[in-house]
């Protein structure tokens, strides 16, 4: 194993990673709900009545973020993302992602950043589940095809 | 006030996966690069957001109400069973091939990105297709 130095950014995700936690943190004892990116979205596939309007503003505030970053940000930090993938691999990716998260009733949000920060046992083992996939699938494509 | 609240929580939360890096999909495949050249910074992300999430959440348990009043839904499920490692397990696929995330993705598609817009349409026929299976395959049980 060797350490990507020239990409290592240990304090801005780290400072990242404290919105997130902040976020989630506001979002359960303000709203009394856990901050799960799939759930909130696979909630408005099979719409319920009185369930709609939470799920819809705290998209809007995600979609407002990368505007506000834009002004906000300095623009040393604004970098561009380094998307590789095809758009073939993009919809394979998509898809397995939207069906494994339903499935599994979370993703990294829900799972990784809310469950394991109420210490759940259901939650560590999905974290622990998701990321070996991501680290054999990352192997089994950038170093075995 | 509450869709205040959620409106600003989802902002917050989408600034924070783009100052983390979660929205970069190179940096989220180099942390998934274990064997290669691997960046760890996205274990930062993940260690700032437990860190200050453990304590709130421990409080969220001992109440039944959120700060507006009304119900505080927290999991009930704690089961390990196949839906949850498989789920996780094709989940962590998709993860690995494409770099994106559920909320990265999304924030993607709203900062313009076409590889951003075409994987969340992706996700969303992924996740119907959960939810016509689960019409076909696990119909409610009809009790007397």
């Amino acid at each position: 194993m060797a350490i990507d130095w020239n990409n290592f950014t240990p304090w801005l995700s780290l400072a990242g990673g404290v919105l997130l936690g902040i976020a989630s943190a506001l979002f359960i004892l303000l709203n009394g709900r856990i901050l799960g990116i799939s759930r909130i979205l696979g909630g408005l596939i099979t719409p319920q009545t009185g369930d709609i309007a939470w799920r819809v503003t705290f998209l809007l505030g995600i979609f407002a973020a990368p505007l506000v970053f834009g002004m906000l940000a300095p623009a040393e930090i604004i970098t561009a993302p380094r998307i590789d993938a095809s758009y073939g691999m993009i919809i394979l990716a998509g898809l397995l992602v939207g069906l494994g998260t339903r499935y599994a009733s979370g993703c990294t949000s829900g799972h990784g950043v809310c469950g394991l920060s109420r210490l759940s046992l259901r939650s560590l083992v999905a974290t622990l589940s998701f990321m070996a996939a991501g680290f054999v699938t990352v192997y089994f494509i950038r170093h075995l095809l | 006030m509450q869709r205040l609240s959620e409106f600003l929580i989802g902002l917050l939360f989408g600034l924070g996966l783009l100052l983390s890096g979660m929205t970069d999909p190179g940096k989220v495949l180099g942390f998934l690069d274990l064997f290669g050249l691997w960046d760890p910074s996205l274990a930062f992300v993940m260690g700032g957001a437990i860190a200050v999430g453990i304590f709130p959440f421990a409080l969220a348990k001992k109440r039944t109400t959120n700060f507006f009043g009304s119900a505080l839904h927290l999991p009930k499920n704690d089961s390990i069973d196949k839906r949850l490692i498989i789920g996780s397990l094709v989940f962590g696929a998709g993860w690995g091939i494409a770099g994106y995330c559920p909320g990265p993705a999304l924030v993607s598609m709203a900062a313009g990105q076409e590889k951003g817009l075409t994987f969340v349409i992706a996700m969303l026929i992924g996740m119907a297709c959960f939810e016509i299976a689960e019409r076909l395959f696990h119909k409610p049980k009809i009790t007397a």
